[in-house]
């Protein structure tokens, strides 16, 4: 079972809803936007820099479709593109999550005894 | 893997990304939402390698390593001043990446499922187009914002007659292209759609002073989530448009809230040319004969050991002079002789949301002691002594009275309040709005001259 077949799937059952399938992907857009919307409100301001090396990480989720590109067993073009990418992804997905985890070690409060 | 389990395991990943923002909300759950964030995005992963159509591991796990050394070793070596080059320099990369994932969608449909080389279906070639153009949009203007970080590039804007004529024109152009390129399924039109919006990304950012390089790093960690979110139509895979979503919503929050502390609008920081020389030529001549009372640093010392309570306001000037450990140390001796030190952050103080918080957290200051602009600009009037370190523009309260001046109208934290103002600059100069401090001229206010490292650590010794 494949991805296409994974949103095929997804398709199919928005169908027999009588949905089409990129009306399924636009619910999914507007309810996640909104939780956004909420998620990132309730960051406290003094975590905003670790909030951007974070969603730097996790936006580099796009490393799912780049490991499609680069995983049939022939070789071709688009598969050197999906090699790029994999790389790329991968310096934004461990850089991302290490300096974030680096900054978050740093924030300590009184109660630990920090500052002394 | 079953298409059920994998569509399950997506949902995962995408649920434990959520948690891991909204750990974000205390320093407390903060580690453990980083931590949720690594095990979605191992998730993600580890599903899609159990896909059947990733048949061979070889290049992926060369790739992996190449990639995950690099980034390992970036984030541990980058200094935590030069963070916001950092973070432009890995958004610059989640742009390319969305593109190269755009391009093997586009050379090898078959693999993804939407249609055959040359016969993509209209929804899948819209999408893509949409993800190429944002992702490649991404990559040019995160490399332009880093250069300007790191000082490789001028952070003066660049302005010419005509320029968003110019950008509105290619922007268009990249819609119609786009259309042309479903109707047409031609490759040439996929490259051009590709080069344009490469220019497009440099001719963005470059009209935007170095100063506002908060809200342009905020916007592009927007785009390079709605990239992802395009990638994920084109793959039809839910996970990606939520992380997108998320990543998008972020972005265009943060770019909100700096855009706010400026009291500017979003396109009057897009459209650029602030801090350029218009501003400059609108203030000159202002400081003419007022004279400014100098201290040392003993001075310092001397007023602010007797005082009861100071309130640090740390600005881009400490990020330069890492000063940060030095005023750590100067505040715990003030605590230790029963000072009360607190330290006030201005929303865009520093080249990136939350980058003082960094470094002051960096340098071991409780975060408790760490207080925003609503929390502390209350108490001002009560406060013996304002310490401003590498500040400028964000405590002119010609923000509040001069209509003319261009920081008209934006939120200062009102150290002039203070019983006694310490200010340290480099020189007279003027901050990035090319606007004098009138709180420089005042009598309660004594100027330290000099590095702002070596004055704090100058003021430690005098405290010995």
């Amino acid at each position: 079972m494949s991805l296409a077949d994974t949103s095929q799937k997804a398709a199919d059952m928005a169908a027999q809803a009588g949905i089409d399938p990129l009306l399924f992907g636009i619910t999914v857009l507007v309810l996640a936007c909104f939780i956004g919307y909420y998620v990132v409100w309730s960051v406290t301001p003094a975590l905003h820099s670790p909030l951007m090396g974070v969603t730097n990480a996790i936006s580099s989720v796009i490393v799912v479709g780049a490991l499609i590109a680069a995983g049939p067993a022939e070789s071709n073009f688009a598969q050197v593109m999906g090699f790029l990418a994999v790389v790329l992804a991968s310096v934004n997905i461990f850089g991302g999550f290490i300096v974030t985890e680096r900054m978050l070690a740093m924030f300590k409060g009184k109660k630990k005894g920090a500052g002394k | 893997m079953s298409a059920t389990m994998s569509s399950l395991l997506y949902l995962v990943s995408g649920v434990l990304f959520i948690l891991a923002l909204r750990g974000l909300s205390s320093p407390e759950t903060a580690r453990r939402g980083n931590r949720f964030g690594m095990a979605g995005m191992l998730i993600a992963v580890a599903t899609t390698l159990a896909l059947p159509q990733v048949e061979s591991y070889g290049l992926i796990v060369l790739a992996i390593a190449i990639g995950g050394g690099i980034g390992t070793i970036l984030a541990l070596r980058i200094q935590m001043t030069a963070l916001p080059q950092l973070v432009a320099a890995f958004h610059s990369l989640v742009g390319l990446a969305a593109c190269f994932v755009a391009t093997a969608a586009y050379f090898n449909p078959e693999a993804y499922g939407i249609g055959a080389r040359g016969a993509i279906g209209m929804g899948s070639l819209i999408e893509m187009g949409l993800g190429l153009a944002i992702g490649a949009i991404t990559f040019t203007g995160s490399i332009i914002a880093f250069g300007k970080l790191q000082g490789l590039v001028s952070g003066k804007p660049v302005t010419f007659s005509g320029q968003h004529v110019l950008n509105l024109a290619i922007g268009l152009g990249l819609l119609v292209a786009i259309a042309a390129l479903v109707i047409t399924n031609d490759d040439a039109l996929f490259w051009a759609i590709f080069a344009a919006a490469l220019v497009l990304g440099v001719l963005i950012i470059i009209p935007i002073g170095g100063a506002d390089m908060p809200v342009v790093v905020s916007m592009l960690n927007s785009y390079s989530g709605w990239a992802a979110c395009g990638i994920g139509f084109t793959l039809g895979n839910p996970l990606l448009i939520i992380t997108g979503a998320l990543v998008g919503a972020s972005g265009a929050i943060l770019s909100y809230i700096m855009c706010k502390g400026m009291n500017r609008s979003f396109f009057n920081v897009i459209l650029g040319g602030f801090g350029g020389d218009d501003a400059a030529a609108a203030t000159g001549g202002s400081d003419g004969d007022k004279t400014v009372k100098q201290g040392s640093a003993e001075d310092a010392a001397f007023i602010m050991e007797n005082a009861d309570s100071v309130v640090i306001v740390p600005g881009y000037g400490m990020a330069v002079a890492q000063a940060q450990h030095a005023l750590r140390e100067m505040g715990d001796m003030l605590k230790a002789r029963g000072v009360t030190v607190r330290y006030a952050i201005h929303p865009v103080a520093g080249r990136m949301p939350g980058h003082m918080n960094v470094l002051l957290a960096e340098a071991n200051v409780p975060y408790e002691d760490v207080l925003e602009l609503e929390e502390i600009n209350r108490d001002f009037a009560q406060t013996d002594v304002a310490f401003v370190i590498g500040a400028n523009d964000v405590t002119n309260p010609a923000a509040k009275t001069d209509p003319s001046s261009p920081i008209y109208g934006m939120p200062i934290l009102d150290v002039e309040l203070a019983k006694t103002v310490l200010f340290i600059k480099r020189s007279m100069a003027s901050g990035y709005a090319g606007v004098q401090n009138e709180v420089f001229f005042r009598d309660n206010t004594m100027m330290l001259f000099g590095d702002a490292k070596k004055m704090c650590e100058e003021v430690v010794q005098s405290l010995d």
